[in-house]
Parts: C-alpha cells; structure tokens; sequence
C-alpha cells in the first residue's frame, strides 16, 4: 500500500525525490484519519521553508492539520487543482493529491526520513 | 458512538435527503414520578411544564441563580404524575445532584440513565422507515410529541424529536434491546437510503439548524437569554431558579448574545477560534465548521449586541491571520415542510 519510492514523516507527509527537486503531499494513512478534505492552504512559490516548519494546512470538515515539511527546500510549483478539488487528497494522496514541488536545500536531511516499511511500523505503533 | 462511520459528509447528507440512524444512548435519562412531580419540575426548568399534556415534550433548560445555564434538557409528560427528563451525557451527575438537592416536594428521581438506550432516526424518510414495525399510526404523533408503544416486539418511546434540523424520531428502549432495535431499523431502511451516523455528522447537522451544544454554544458562564433561549423562558409560569436575574437582565439588557456568522472568504473557523470586532477580541468561536449542506464556512461566537445583528461585520483570527465574517441570520439551514 505504502509507495516504496517515497520517504515520510512522523507528521505523515511524503516526499518524493527527483534530483535536486522534492514533491510532498500527505499520506493516505494521514488522509483518512482526516476524513473528507475540504480545503488546503498552501505556501506561494518562492517561499523557503526550513525542515520541520509549518509550510501550509489542510481542513477536513471535523479538524484542521497543519502541514510541515520535510527537508529545507524552496517552493517551485503549487497544486492549483487543489484549490477546487481538494477531494484529490483523498482519491489520490500519492497522485493527484501532491500539494507542492520544492528545490532542495540540503538533500542530506532526507536521510532523517523514514522508508515505506518504517512509516508502515510508526503508524501501526501510534 | 463514533465520529464517523462511511464518512461525515456522506453521513450528514443522507439525514438531509434520506435518513441516518445515530446511537446516542450516552443521553441521561430521569424518571421523576409522584404526586408533586410537576413541582419540582417547575422549579428547575425554565420553560413552562404546566403546558405540557400526556404524550407531549418540551426543550427547556436549567438555570442557576445567576441565570446561567446548567444544562439544556428535554421533558417528556407520561402523565399528571410521572415524567422523564432527558439531559447531556456529560452533565448525568451534576444534573441529578442539582435537582435531587432542590427537591422538598412529594416526588421521586430516579437516574436510569445506565438502563436505557436512545436511537435516533432522523430525515425526511424516517417516518417511512419506522412505520412498517410499529402499530401506531405516526403521522398522528405530531412534533414534540410521543407514544409509548411496542417497536418490533419491543417496549419504546417514540418521539417526534431531534437534534438534526430534520423530521425524525428519537427512541427510547431498554438497553439490553438496543442492538436488536438498532439492526431492525438499520435493516427497514436500506431501501430508503438510510445509513449509521456518527458524532461528526451530529454535530454538522445541529449546528446548520442552530441547536445549541452545552458546553461549547452555553454554559455555566452564559445566561439563558444570552445564548438566544429567551422563548424557553417563561416569567409568567411562577418561580423557578433563576428567574429573579434573568428578568433583570431583560429588563436592563444584554451586553452579548450568541449569533451566527458565516465566513466571507475560504477560510474555516473551528470551535475556540478568537474573534474580533472593530479591532478588539470580543470572545471566541464556541461552534465553527463548514456546512456540508450550504457549502459555507458557519460558526457561532458570543458577540456586543450592539455588532450581533444580521449583516455585522467580525474578524475571526484563523492561526493568527484575520479572517472577515459577516453576522447572518439563523438558522443558518431550515427543512422545507413537506
């Protein structure tokens, strides 16, 4: 179930390398605990984030969670289509559902990160 | 009972246009019986019980000296001598210790709250639903009123009652039943659409239709006229506790009352959220959420009379970010008659 390319968060984000650019989104574990997304606040491109800062948020219609990235990086590209469909976070967490692209800015926190199979354990401990 | 079983907006939207079923059985039951039954009733309630006829239900409240709320409560008349009273899960203990401590009158309470059960099925098709296991004819049972009678074999109240905003009904069966009634419901109304419905879609629901949640939307620091339950206030009934102030915050007026916003942008406000008027914190969200029906971001905050009527401009403070609303009128949803 859990995509194996892709590294996560104890906060239940997921990062997808590419070279020197990171995709993120939340996990389908972290989307259906959420429930049925109504909106996501998302940063502007440009923005920089340090590892671990709150870069956005997305409600449900029961709570609100905040969104923390995972490794430094500068935001290059946002998911507009979120804006009108935020139900893609539900339908495709690991597809559709990705929120923001991001150049990197020290590939080497990636390593702080958990695998498919560490997260699977994490979320199975919580 | 659970937050959500298929999903809130699934959940809320059958009880819009179908029908769900919700177990609210953490509801406290009282039996209050006796020759003086009324009286006690009388002096703790707000509203008027003396109107009540057999078979008839009534929303009150209880109220401290002060005027402030203990609890919001349903009374149900069986007859001249003996009633039910029905209260929040949260507040068995301190409602039955508040009114036990009130009685010198000739009457028994007596807290079953452990031994009864409470289903609601709410939406417009719930009389369809309900009417093929029950012998009495529920189109005679008008709002606010009961029956007692056998459901499937078993012994239950059934009232026409709710917390949605919708036509429905609450039932009323012995615990051990529970399940059996639960799963005869479930069963019957499959055709018609109806499906389980949790605490989320409660919540949604009651707060679109302006019913107010204790401990959130009133409490032991907010009067009754100040969360807007002025018409459960019946001065002319005689005493009851907390009369003396609340006539004179009438007769003085009011600083705030509860009124209902609705967000202008996309922003969400959530229960606790500040809010501000002109500048100044006036207090805090005490409902907020979207409305499933509406499409709207809604919430309810205490706010200066003189900034709670239709159309008033609030900020309310998203995360730290000033978020504009607009005082609307309410409810904020209202089912058409049919």
């Amino acid at each position: 179930m859990t995509p194996e390319d892709l590294l996560y968060t104890k906060e239940h984000e997921w990062l997808r390398i590419a070279g020197e650019t990171g995709t993120i989104g939340i996990t389908d574990h972290a989307q259906d605990e959420l429930g049925e997304v109504v909106y996501v606040e998302l940063p502007k491109v440009g923005d920089t984030f340090d590892a671990g800062q709150t870069f956005g948020s997305v409600e449900s219609v029961k709570a609100v969670s905040e969104l923390f990235i995972p490794v430094s990086a500068e935001v290059v590209e946002v998911n507009s289509e979120l804006a009108d469909s935020p139900e893609k976070i539900n339908e495709d967490p690991y597809g559709q559902g990705w929120m923001i692209r991001v150049r990197l800015r020290d590939k080497n926190q990636a390593g702080e990160l958990m695998s498919a199979k560490e997260y699977d354990e994490y979320t199975k401990e919580e | 009972m659970p937050v959500e079983y298929s999903g809130i907006s699934k959940e809320h939207t059958a009880v819009r246009t179908a029908a769900g079923l919700f177990d609210v059985s953490h509801m406290g039951e009282f039996e209050v019986r006796g020759r003086q039954a009324l009286q006690i009733i009388q002096l703790i309630s707000a509203n008027d019980a003396a109107k009540l006829v057999d078979g008839q239900a009534q929303y009150s409240a209880m109220a401290y000296s002060e005027g402030t709320v203990i609890d919001d409560l349903l009374v149900y008349r069986h007859n001249s001598e003996h009633f039910m009273l029905v209260v929040n899960a949260a507040n068995i203990q301190k409602d039955f210790d508040w009114i036990t401590s009130h009685n010198r009158f000739d009457a028994t309470i007596e807290n079953v709250s452990d031994r009864v059960a409470l289903l609601a099925v709410q939406g417009p098709k719930a009389i369809d639903i309900l009417q093929p296991l029950i012998t009495r004819r529920l189109d005679e049972i008008a709002s606010y009123h009961f029956t007692r009678h056998a459901l499937v074999g078993v012994d239950a109240i059934v009232s026409r009652t709710g917390y949605t905003g919708e036509d429905g009904f609450e039932i009323y069966v012995s615990a051990e039943r529970a399940e059996s009634i639960w799963n005869a419901i479930l069963e019957a109304g499959r055709p018609f659409g109806l499906i389980p419905a949790g605490l989320g879609a409660r919540n949604t629901l009651r707060l679109e239709a302006k019913m107010l949640l204790y401990g959130n939307d009133m409490d032991e620091t907010t009067t009754l006229l100040e969360a807007g339950l002025g018409w459960i206030v019946k001065f002319d009934k005689g005493d009851f506790i907390g009369r003396e102030a609340l006539l004179k915050q009438k007769q003085e007026g009011m600083k705030r009352r509860l009124a209902g916003f609705e967000m202008l942008g996309r922003d969400i406000a959530r229960d606790h959220y500040p809010v501000f008027v002109d500048g100044r914190e006036a207090g805090h969200v005490t409902s907020g959420s979207p409305s499933i029906t509406l499409k709207k971001n809604i919430g309810l905050a205490y706010l200066p009379v003189d900034h709670a009527s239709v159309g008033s401009r609030l900020q309310v403070s998203v995360r730290g970010r000033m978020c504009d609303a607009q005082v609307v009128p309410t409810p904020f949803y209202k089912r058409k008659e049919r």
